[in-house]
């Protein structure tokens, strides 16, 4: 359609305040982490890098960083390997209730944090713990993988609809064996796909909260954890302010490597 | 022969984990509401009971929890919706051809940002004497209103991004078709726009509405004193160590996203996730 000059503008307007609304508040967190003031009085009055010091001497941020690392780089190896047979599945076999398997695997994100952590907990303790196996980190891997397959399964699986089979066809026709065809055809072809879906799922799991929290075992502290923990505390805002610095700046790193590695169209892939 | 066994290889430990781990820990969350708490022992009496489910639907507090936390989810849908429309037909149409990726990674880079660093900036901005205060003379402090707006400011790029796509998929001849057609700006986004974004829409309103839906975090860190769903569980779960209670009010937020589920279905908007 034709928009009039008006309404070209109209819309750029809205652009310009809806970009506003989205970065400013991030922002404001970015020029906090040198305020001087200890309660962020604002305008800041003078400025100091001492807050930055003193979270990196913060032996519990440090460590609670570690653990989210750890966290979600097991439940981005297990979403890989169940996200990828998932979309193998569904997209090369058809199936009784295959329908229902893709509805069931969008349950974990569509159903409300707060359930999947209850029932992952009591399911854990009354079943898991009758084993002996009490919760650690072991069991927020587990519960974020759950909610991570999603991610790698439709990056994996749109990807399966655009290449077809042609080419693996064309390679068993050439003799090689299903093996090698995977290893020189289809993972390479997958590669892009598996990186954006897996990149996904660790930011997911990097972000978690409300099902680490019913996941945790004692002693367990993850980024985000920490980090409500210490919230409401006002001697820990500076630091709890870098933290959140630091958590801005390090977003941009996932979208600039999904632009380097596939190009824009991968960027735009999301859950 | 040999196509069954691949697939079942295929399939048997993703199924082993989603159905019998997932579901199983749902279903047994579901039966658990069925349960009581011994109010002497505090130890879980695993005998069919209708009890919680009662106090639920007679007691007037979790009735209006209830309601206030659907009327959170829609406020917070709808907002995205009327800003992610027009950022969305932007991006996908009127931008420049050159500027067009860049919009899509401003709007993406913040899903990456942190959750709870969100929550926390809006916690600094709408503090009393903060930002928000200082610059303008007024804030909305802590209560409903903030948790409405940042949930909104959250769950926005979730509404914009699944639009977008719908959008690119809509190709400007359609447009000019309608134009050439005799059809103005107004006729053509009704007949034309709408049903190709309508889906899509659904897709993005399945993330606000849950997301919203379950929350219990912002609402802790910028809600002053009000109570959503996820509040009431956690409160049950923490506190009152009464997870059959837990259960059984979980099972409100989980009942009305199967029905909107079941109900967006229909739209397609499930592809479009």
């Amino acid at each position: 359609m034709t928009l009039s000059v008006p309404a070209r503008w109209a819309l750029r307007a809205v652009m310009a305040l809806g970009l506003a609304f989205v970065y400013v508040p991030l922002l404001l967190v970015l020029v906090n982490s040198f305020n001087g003031d200890r309660t962020f009085a604002w305008p800041p009055h003078d400025w100091t890098t001492r807050w930055w010091s003193a979270a990196w001497a913060n032996e519990g941020a440090r460590q609670a960083l570690v653990t989210s690392v750890q966290a979600a780089l097991g439940a981005t190896a297990i979403a890989l390997v169940l996200g990828t047979m998932v979309a193998f599945a569904v997209q090369r076999f058809a199936f009784f209730g295959r329908d229902t398997l893709s509805l069931l695997i969008v349950l974990p994100i569509a159903l409300p944090g707060i359930v999947t952590g209850i029932a992952l907990d009591s399911a854990w303790r009354s079943v898991m713990g009758e084993l002996g196996i009490g919760k650690g980190l072991f069991s927020v891997v587990v519960g974020h993988a759950t909610f991570c397959v999603v991610t790698v399964y439709n990056n994996v699986l749109a990807r399966l609809r655009r290449t077809g089979t042609s080419l693996e066809e064309a390679s068993a026709d050439l003799g090689a064996g299903s093996f090698r065809t995977f290893v020189y055809v289809t993972f390479p072809l997958l590669r892009s796909a598996l990186l954006a879906g897996g990149l996904l799922a660790f930011a997911l799991s990097f972000d978690e909260i409300i099902v680490t929290t019913f996941t945790a075992g004692p002693g367990v502290t993850t980024l985000p954890i920490w980090i409500f923990n210490n919230l409401f505390r006002p001697n820990q805002a500076p630091v709890v302010n870098v933290v959140a610095a630091v958590l801005i700046v390090l977003s941009v790193l996932p979208v600039w490597l999904a632009q380097r590695m596939a190009g824009p169209a991968a960027g735009t892939s999301r859950t | 022969m040999r196509r069954y066994l691949r697939l079942a290889a295929l399939l048997s430990a993703p199924l082993l984990w989603l159905v019998v781990a997932y579901l199983g820990s749902l279903a047994v969350l579901l039966v658990s509401a069925f349960w009581t708490v011994n109010g002497f022992t505090g130890g879980v009496v695993r005998e069919f009971s209708l009890a919680n489910f009662r106090t639920i639907l007679t007691e007037e507090v979790y009735r209006n929890v209830t309601l206030r936390s659907v009327g959170v989810a829609a406020s917070v849908t709808v907002i995205c919706v009327v800003l992610a429309v027009p950022m969305a037909y932007f991006m996908a149409k009127v931008a420049s051809r050159r500027s067009r990726p860049w919009l899509v990674i401003a709007i993406l880079t913040p899903l990456w940002a942190s959750y709870l660093v969100k929550a926390y900036a809006w916690r600094v901005l709408l503090a009393p004497g903060g930002p928000l205060e200082s610059l303008f003379g007024v804030t909305a402090g802590y209560g409903l209103p903030a948790t409405v707006l940042v949930l909104a400011y959250m769950w926005l790029p979730y509404m914009i991004l699944p639009i977008h796509a719908g959008l690119e998929r809509l190709p400007d001849s359609l447009l000019e078709a309608s134009a050439d057609l005799g059809a103005r700006a107004g006729r053509t986004f009704r007949a034309v726009v709408l049903p190709i974004i309508v889906p899509s829409i659904f897709a993005g309103s399945i993330f606000t509405f849950s997301l919203s839906l379950g929350d219990y975090i912002t609402v802790q860190i910028v809600g002053g004193k009000t109570q959503l769903i996820g509040n009431l569980v956690y409160a049950n779960i923490g506190a009152a160590n009464n997870l059959p209670f837990a259960a059984a009010i979980a099972c409100i937020p989980v009942l009305i996203m199967v029905i909107y589920l079941v109900a967006v279905r229909r739209s397609g908007a499930l592809e479009e996730l």
